[in-house]
């Protein structure tokens, strides 16, 4: 159930579009209406999930150590992962974020008879998770070319490298392969491993199916289904320009694409998604661990109700004097 | 354990997740796998909600009439307190990088124990009270309300958690299974849900000044008793002083240490070696305690404990704080206490006043660590060490979850045990360092009743013991932490039996040359010394 | 600590960036590319068709492109029936090129904006170009 429901959500959102466009031909919804208002949910979403997030303070310093400390001179100290500087913290995070080095740790235990455990190293996940986020990055990145009049060279560039191999006609573009691989990748380790199923939630398996069915249309459009691609930039072009325009005979499988694509711009800030933001706020990785050198403050500190010196004394003032101990007050 | 599982049938693991779905599999409270709760009398004294006596293993909790209504109130009231919390309720993916990396999950088989579902089970309730998804959609989008069986399955599984951290070195996210657990057994404490085993070391620690309740002519009968132990051995009598004023230093350590083998050894060692360099320092009966059972409650109660620290030292007069061997006493030393009761501008910069070395990396806390005012001395040769002493001791070394990562102490301990031991070996490199496994026992859980959840939770770490023991032979597991001392006894005694447990300041103290001792027949313990056998 | 400096910034770059071909291209007018058909070859031709239909073209020409030069180069086969049954000589430079003899106006039009960089005269000779 928690995975054919999003599945079949899915399904449906594809048929919503074409019977959208290719029946009630509502073009103008499905190509401006929709899309204008799920960038603005985007981006104002998302930063308001920034917002609500920052407005919550970071009350102690907790950063995970994750190498030595720094202490001595003659003890190397391990920078990236135990950062006592603000470089140390950038370096952490950037290798956090570009390459995901907390998920690069990831071991497999298995329990022999004996019993005899062993962690063994387990880098599926993160070739499949980092592979995934590199080509959407770098496929979102391309279509830039159907944002902009001229089309900087950077950008031919990346396309030239990611269509390296000139392998038919349009080119294929590797990242197109690598993504769906690795996506389907991660649609079966949920299915396949017994304790991933058991934590999957429908918000784990629905935009994954979302971002297969973006993947998709999109490769059925350039390579099998086309598409009349220069209405597809002129209609782009219009939207990013503030002048919508509804170019003809542009077909029904750009007008789902770019639905599914909405789908998941208005979803991401109400959903896990929101990992995107988060990382980098997240304060086991974000800190430096210097919090003995630098006093950390807390905003909503407050005093709180001790036990003083003085009343301890006069609960065993005389136990202590028999015990020879100094007290304050005779 | 007396009674219950043996070693055989507790390795007969099942990692397969039940059939039904985890919201829709009922948690049984099993006995065993949990502690008693709370006594009223010991949450009264420390004017916590709700006391009252109460048995987790009933079906009546004898819960407030509104508990509801408080839990989620101090939910919203956290989640505007913490960053930390709400990030980590929004952005897990359940990628599953933690499921098999917390020793509870893998000692036990019981999926609700994977980092990840164990957060899920508050997380749940946060969607569904907390999120716009989750008041429309309720269970499609992972909701869950919060009912009395929910209620005790949070509870139980957050008893089931020693805040150890080392989910979060594995999360992409570095999501804190401890952040998320601290914030869950402090919503418990505002419904009076606490443990005995932790609510009566805080009652005590709060009046006493030590979780053990120790008076203060207790404390002192206790060190007196290791003082005539280090005569017998030595030859020398030593006398340190208590809540003396114009000391330079003040030491705390643990209460642990002052009780119990094999911890005293640990503090007999560290007499032994401040008597040798003649360090100007002091106990205290008022901050009798470098442990910190209040941070297993509420931040607010943990803050309430630390701050006879700072208190004392300022009282005494003393320059700056050494601490002793202690696990999580070390992750709010250096993580909370300067945040909370700092900023410590009556004391000085930490500097050695055996070797002048300032130690940079404290000047804010003002509070160093023993092993690394000892390692230091070592580094500077200002000690004479006869390592053969421990040459029976064919030693590994443990690190404190706590230490490991919430500090970075690792290669300081190690140090020293190489320079005072002939005979090290480190145990697998998933099980040390930053991937230490935990105890099984800490964060409070040390009890006795949950036996058989602390010795599967110990698994991990004494499975590695075994490899090393297998492998080379290894019979010493050294540690820096009171409740390690404690409680991997009672795990070796199980798991790998015949593996002696110990602080590495008893292994300082065997090994130390002091001025004007006796030739030394027996080592701290009383076993007599390699080739001393025959005596 | 709230480190909200730090926060607005980072939100600063992600608005930066997600909003980028808003700014980017403010009035800037969206000028649709109208590749020309006047070459003299065409305006005498008295059907005004390609090999196969305009839609067709549009869409698949690069497929056909690839396809015949395959056919060529690997099958040594240069006729090309098309849908109608009519035959066509394969030849880029004969045959494409003789009635689209304006590349700069036609082939480059649409290419340019749509920044497609085709490879075909990387080893043919682009025609010079008629300046009519």
């Amino acid at each position: 159930m928690k995975i054919l429901l999003p599945f079949v959500a899915v399904i449906a959102l594809v048929f919503l579009a074409y019977a959208g466009v290719g029946v009630a031909k509502l073009h103008f919804l499905f190509g401006v209406v929709l899309p204008y208002a799920a960038i603005a949910v985007f981006i104002f979403g998302f930063i308001y999930r920034m917002f609500i997030w920052g407005k919550s303070p970071v009350p102690f310093s907790i950063p995970t150590t994750a190498g030595q400390q720094k202490s001595f001179p003659w003890i190397k100290q391990n920078k990236l992962d135990n950062p006592s500087s603000t470089l140390g913290v950038i370096g952490r995070m950037a290798l956090e974020v570009l390459l995901f080095r907390s998920l690069f740790r990831n071991t497999k235990t298995e329990l022999r008879d004996g019993p005899v455990l062993s962690y063994g190293s387990e880098k599926f996940l993160w070739a499949a998770g980092l592979a995934f986020h590199w080509s959407f990055l770098i496929i979102f990145v391309r279509h830039f070319r159907f944002f902009m009049q001229d089309v900087p060279v950077v950008l031919q560039m990346i396309e030239g490298a990611d269509s390296f191999f000139q392998v038919g006609a349009p080119l294929l573009y590797l990242t197109d392969v690598v993504l769906v691989a690795a996506v389907t990748f991660l649609v079966f380790r949920r299915l396949a491993m017994p304790l991933i199923k058991y934590i999957s939630l429908p918000a784990d398996y629905f935009p994954l199916f979302l971002i297969l069915g973006i993947a998709i249309t999109g490769i059925l459009m350039r390579y099998v289904t086309k598409v009349h691609i220069v209405g597809v930039k002129e209609l782009v072009m219009g939207l990013v320009s503030f002048s919508p325009v509804i170019p003809d005979g542009i077909g029904v499988i750009f007008y789902i694409h770019l639905f599914l694509v909405s789908t998941l711009l208005l979803y991401f800030p109400m959903s896990k998604l929101m990992h995107f933001g988060g990382v980098f706020l997240s304060p086991t990785r974000n800190m430096p661990a210097n919090s003995r050198e630098v006093r950390h403050v807390n905003p909503w500190n407050y005093p709180v109700h001790v036990h003083t010196y003085e009343e301890y004394e006069n609960d065993f003032r005389d136990k202590m004097k028999k015990a020879g101990l100094p007290v304050e007050k005779e | 354990m007396a009674k219950g599982p043996t070693p055989a049938e507790l390795a007969n693991i099942d990692y397969t997740p039940p059939q039904t779905e985890w919201m829709d599999t009922p948690t049984v409270i099993k006995t065993g796998t949990f502690c008693w709760g709370a006594k009223a009398k010991n949450l009264n004294i420390v004017e916590f909600p709700n006391a009252r006596d109460w048995n987790p293993s009933e079906e009546d909790w004898k819960l407030p009439e509104n508990w509801q209504e408080i839990f989620l109130k101090g939910m919203k009231d956290l989640l505007g307190k913490y960053r930390s919390f709400k990030v980590f309720m929004d952005i897990c993916v359940r990628c599953g990088a933690c499921a098999d990396k917390c020793h509870f999950f893998i000692g036990s088989g019981d999926p609700k124990n994977m980092p990840v579902l164990r957060a899920e089970l508050l997380r749940s309730v946060y969607r569904n009270d907390f999120t716009m998804a989750g008041k429309i959609l309720g269970k499609l989008a992972g909701g869950r309300k919060l009912t009395l069986p929910v209620l005790k399955e949070i509870w139980y599984y957050l008893y089931q958690c020693t805040e150890c951290r080392r989910c979060s070195l594995f999360c992409p996210y570095g999501i804190d299974t401890a952040e998320i657990t601290m914030m869950g057994r402090e919503l418990m404490n505002l419904l009076g849900l606490n443990t005995d085993w932790i609510s009566g070391p805080v009652a005590n620690c709060y009046m006493k000044g030590n979780h053990l309740g120790l008076e203060p002519h207790a404390i002192m009968n206790s060190i007196e008793g290791m003082i005539d132990d280090i005569e017998t051995i030595t030859g020398i009598r030593i006398n340190p002083s208590f809540n003396r004023k114009g000391a330079e230093i003040l030491f705390v350590t643990p209460s642990g240490d002052l009780f119990a083998d094999p911890g005293t050894y640990t503090a007999m060692g560290y007499m032994m070696l401040f008597h040798e360099l003649g360090l100007d320092y002091t106990w205290s009966t008022y901050a009798s305690e470098g442990g910190n059972f209040g941070f297993f409650t509420s931040n607010e109660m943990a803050k309430r404990l630390n701050s006879k620290i700072y208190a004392e030292a300022k009282r005494l007069g003393v320059k700056y704080i050494i601490g002793g061997e202690c696990g999580h006493m070390w992750r709010v030393l250096t993580q909370y206490m300067d945040t909370w009761n700092g900023p410590a501008d009556f004391l000085e910069v930490p500097v050695s006043p055996i070797t002048g070395t300032r130690f940079e990396n404290a000047k804010s806390t003002k509070m160093i660590h023993v092993t690394e005012f000892t390692a230091d001395l070592i580094k500077n040769n200002k000690l004479k060490l006869d390592p053969s002493r421990n040459n029976g001791l064919n030693v590994t070394y443990h690190d404190s979850c706590n230490t490991a990562r919430g500090m970075g102490l690792l290669d300081e301990p190690r140090y020293i045990i190489k320079n005072v031991c002939n005979t090290f070996h480190e145990m697998p490199e998933n099980t040390i360092r930053e991937q230490t496994f935990c105890c099984g026992s800490g964060t409070g859980l040390n009890a006795s009743e949950n036996m058989e959840l602390r010795m599967r939770g110990g698994l991990p770490r004494a499975n590695a013991v075994k490899f090393v023991k297998e492998q080379y032979g290894v019979n010493t597991l050294a540690n820096i932490c009171a409740i390690d001392r404690a409680t991997l006894s009672a795990s070796m005694e199980y798991w790998v039996p015949g593996t002696r447990v110990t602080g590495v300041h008893e292994l300082v103290a065997n090994a130390l040359i002091m001025k004007g001792e006796k030739e030394r027949e027996t080592d701290l313990r009383g076993d007599p010394l390699p080739g001393k056998e025959g005596n | 600590m709230y480190n909200g400096g730090k926060i607005i910034a980072g939100m600063l770059v992600f608005l930066a960036f997600f909003t980028f071909p808003f700014y980017y291209n403010l009035g800037k007018a969206n000028a649709r590319p109208e590749p020309k058909l006047n070459t003299p070859v065409i305006q005498q031709l008295a059907e005004k068709k390609c090999v196969e239909s305009r839609d067709f073209m549009r869409a698949e020409h690069m497929q056909l492109l690839n396809d015949w030069r395959d056919s060529v180069v690997r099958d040594n086969n240069r006729i090309y029936k098309n849908r109608e049954g009519k035959e066509f000589s394969i030849s880029l430079q004969n045959t494409c090129m003789n009635c689209h003899s304006n590349k700069k106006e036609f082939c480059d039009k649409c290419h340019n904006y749509m920044a497609v960089k085709p490879y075909c005269f990387s080893c043919h000779i682009e025609p010079k170009e008629n300046k009519s």
